[in-house]
């Protein structure tokens, strides 16, 4: 049984709302504008973690309003609430054991027919509800007029229209929450009907599980969703019930396997006679902006040349902005900082000083001057995933996927590792089908993330100087075409040559809200100083001190011996013992094979290390350190995660396995051909 | 209802409109695709079909993209333009 069910998941939220705080959830399918008025609600008050026992982020916060304070917590976007995924059962399990005081369902005016569909499924839980009636201004533009008071009577509930890109209707949106608050009884609200050839099934279904459900699960929605072929509920009943109740249960939903069928037309028909009274004025055949956009940005030769153009402009505004920003922290702060702390320090200890300017500036330091690039790029992914193009990013690369049994989903996290490998893993979430949700894990650590990229844009001038972009371009491509091959051998070896089914909405195009993408800039950002202030700061300290210990001669070091007893294995590729040792550092942070050389190197600046560096070896060995620091072991983050979602030691050690083999032995042969054609 | 119909979604090409007869069995999505808003007797139009590759249709007020053997289980009736 799934762990949902397990009393942690009542843990407490995690912004500790205080007692008499009234917690409102927030519902509404994908792409309604729910982050957007989540983050116009809480600002910077809000929490991200994680729901109990998922990998799902939950985020929450509080927020005032006349005095009054509310705790909001944002629920999974979901389609419906029926369990096709872990979203699903998040939003529901909330709703009916944390007994929230009010949510707040979002849909789009623009799209009302489609998203009204939640709105079905919530008005059948027992809660308070209002609707937050999203995008009039997008649905104006298309020629339709919602009447929100015929919506709001013929659903009974409240509907307050809004435009949150513009922070438009929100003082309503909040008086009426507060209304319906205060109101002691929850008003009767029309609800969908299923189909009359299954009402009978239902209420028998309903009479005979009654008695066994935990008390804060509605009978009839439990009887609901077993017809609905809920294998979360079917689950739950089989758990609950006696052995032969539960036959009965399963022999009456084998007779009635295409009930789902009914149910989800029930509601559209409660849908539609919604509509019926509360929508005018239908566009009639005019041609939208999104048609025009896509008549280009799906096609199957347009459309990729378009998303090779717009993947281009990503890294050129990365590159092009971020490392001459990077270069200009590590020149012009990272330098001088470390400069000045050395003539501060020049009274204390050597060991003091060491630590200070080699192991916090030099190591740290460094590294957290790559946050530019790395904002840059999440800002840029994020602006693009708002205004509603990775949908059609997937949708072109949906063929391509093909060759490795992928289908289009799981390009968006692969794309996504340019970024950072962390969030591809976790990203993989979204792919239905395990067997494709794994090899799209497996694959992930294949993508060069900022941190090997930086540590790419750091070393290839170094060795190959004008060349420097040529051979990183073409090692960055290597890596991808070593991505697609390796896609197509495990898919025939390990998962057989199966593929998994590929649904997808596309949704509307809008202009993005540069709040939504702030907020994901500065959560990312805050990770990543936070990684820079712990896992980075700590192996910094550690490569310092066991390079010093034990008599200050790093020649002679513990860190020496290490590398030493590992050396030959790292002469396979060229590298003498400095370069093994920077390379295993890379295991707990990518980035750190810069501060351990740095550190290696003695305090010098980065100019200096990259002249130094380009001095002590030959641009065979460069080529072959470089090959394999791009390919080499994923992160520990990235490990952590990978164990955590693929919920498999077994599968983790494999992807390490595969990383460790393929990078040894790339960056081997790199060596020999290079070396040997006298480079 | 299967035998009421013999045409699949990949079938109809862009531009074309068509109820929903039935959703094919198996596939293991049919809970993802009711969700979305197809059911029997749902009207779509074809926004993309290049005959290859993935389709776009619009039904209910949006955009869905669907894989070709997706499409492929999808039973429809086609409606006269």
């Amino acid at each position: 049984m799934s762990d949902c069910h397990t009393p942690s998941s009542s843990q407490a939220p995690v912004v500790q709302a205080a007692a008499g705080i009234p917690t409102i959830a927030l519902a509404g399918q994908p792409n309604m504008g729910k982050s957007t008025l989540f983050n116009l609600l809480t600002g910077l008050n809000q929490h991200v973690g994680n729901w109990p026992g998922k990998t799902i982020e939950k985020k929450e916060g509080l927020f005032k309003h006349d005095g009054r304070e509310y705790h909001l917590v944002d629920l999974p976007g979901t389609y419906s609430l029926t369990a096709n995924s872990p979203e699903e059962v998040i939003a529901r399990e909330y709703i009916l054991r944390q007994l929230p005081d009010l949510v707040l369902a979002v849909v789009s005016a623009a799209n009302l027919e489609r998203s009204l569909y939640l709105v079905s499924e919530l008005a059948a839980l027992p809660c308070r509800l209002v609707i937050a009636l999203n995008m009039v201004d997008v649905a104006s533009q298309e020629g339709i007029d919602v009447d929100v008071e015929k919506l709001s009577a013929a659903v009974g509930v409240p509907v307050i229209p809004l435009v949150a890109t513009h922070a438009r209707g929100v003082d309503s949106l909040l008086q009426a929450i507060r209304m319906e608050l205060q109101s002691s009884v929850i008003e009767k609200r029309s609800m969908p009907e299923i189909r009359s050839d299954h009402r009978q099934v239902q209420s028998d279904l309903e009479a005979w599980i009654r008695p066994y459900l935990p008390p804060e699960y509605p009978p009839a929605w439990c009887a609901l969703k077993l017809l609905e072929g809920d294998a979360e509920m079917r689950g739950l009943v089989r758990g609950a019930v006696p052995a032969d109740t539960s036959k009965q249960v399963e022999g009456l939903l084998l007779k009635h396997d295409d009930a789902f069928l009914a149910i989800a037309s029930g509601r559209y028909a409660w849908i539609e006679s919604i509509l019926r009274s509360a929508v005018h004025g239908q566009k009639a055949g005019q041609i939208s902006i999104t048609d025009r956009i896509d008549r280009y940005a799906t096609h199957p030769v347009s459309g990729l040349a378009i998303l090779a153009g717009i993947l281009g402009l990503v890294f050129w505004l990365t590159f092009t902005i971020g490392s001459p920003i990077q270069n200009a922290l590590a020149k012009g702060v990272v330098a001088p900082l470390a400069a000045w702390a050395g003539t501060l320090l020049a009274g204390v200890p050597f060991w003091l000083r060491g630590l200070v300017v080699d192991g916090l500036i030099g190591g740290v330091g460094s590294v957290l001057t790559f946050l530019p690039i790395l904002m840059i790029f999440f800002g840029a992914f994020s602006l693009l995933e708002d205004v509603g193009y990775m949908a059609r990013a997937a949708y072109v690369m949906d063929n391509f996927m093909h060759w490795m049994g992928l289908h289009g989903k799981s390009f968006l996290p692969l794309f996504l590792g340019f970024g950072c490998n962390v969030p591809a893993v976790l990203g993989t979430r979204t792919i239905e089908s395990r067997q494709a949700r794994l090899l799209t894990i497996i694959l992930a650590p294949l993508v060069p993330c900022t941190a090997r990229m930086a540590v790419l844009a750091f070393l290839t001038p170094a060795f190959f100087g004008p060349n420097a972009v040529i051979v990183s371009w073409g090692l960055i491509l290597f890596s991808l075409i070593l991505l697609v091959v390796a896609g197509v051998i495990l898919n025939r070896v390990i998962f057989k040559g199966e593929r998994s089914a590929f649904v997808m909405e596309l949704p509307l195009y809008h202009t993005p809200n540069l709040r939504t993408t702030g907020m994901l800039v500065w959560q990312r950002s805050l990770s990543f100083i936070k990684k820079a202030g712990t896992t980075i700061l700590g192996i910094s300290m550690v490569v310092w001190a066991l390079s010093i210990l034990p008599n200050g001669n790093v020649e002679t070091s513990f860190l020496a011996s290490v590398g030493r007893i590992l050396e030959p294995i790292g002469r396979w590729m060229g590298l003498d013992w400095r370069l093994t040792v920077a390379l295993l550092t890379s295991f707990m942070a990518k980035e750190n094979s810069i501060a351990t050389l740095g550190v290696l190197f003695g305090g010098l600046t980065q100019a200096g290390l990259a002249q130094t560096i380009s001095t002590s070896y030959s641009a065979s060995t460069g080529l072959a350190f470089l090959t394999v620091s791009l390919l080499f072991i994923p992160c520990a983050a990235t490990v952590a995660v990978i164990r955590q979602e693929t919920g498999s030691w077994r599968w983790t050690f494999l992807n390490i396995g595969l990383m460790l083999a393929l990078s040894v032995g790339i960056a081997s042969g790199v060596y020999a051909i290079a070396s040997g054609m006298g480079v | 209802m299967d035998s009421i119909s013999n045409t699949s979604l990949a079938d109809l090409h862009t531009g074309e409109q068509a109820t929903i007869a039935s959703l094919g069995r198996g596939s293991g999505i049919q809970g993802r695709l009711t969700a979305l808003g197809f059911t029997p007797g749902a009207r779509l139009t074809v926004i993309q079909n290049y005959g290859h590759g993935p389709l776009v249709v619009a039904l209910r007020g949006a955009r869905v993209a669907l894989g070709r053997s997706e499409a492929g289980a999808i039973q429809v009736l086609p409606l006269p333009a």
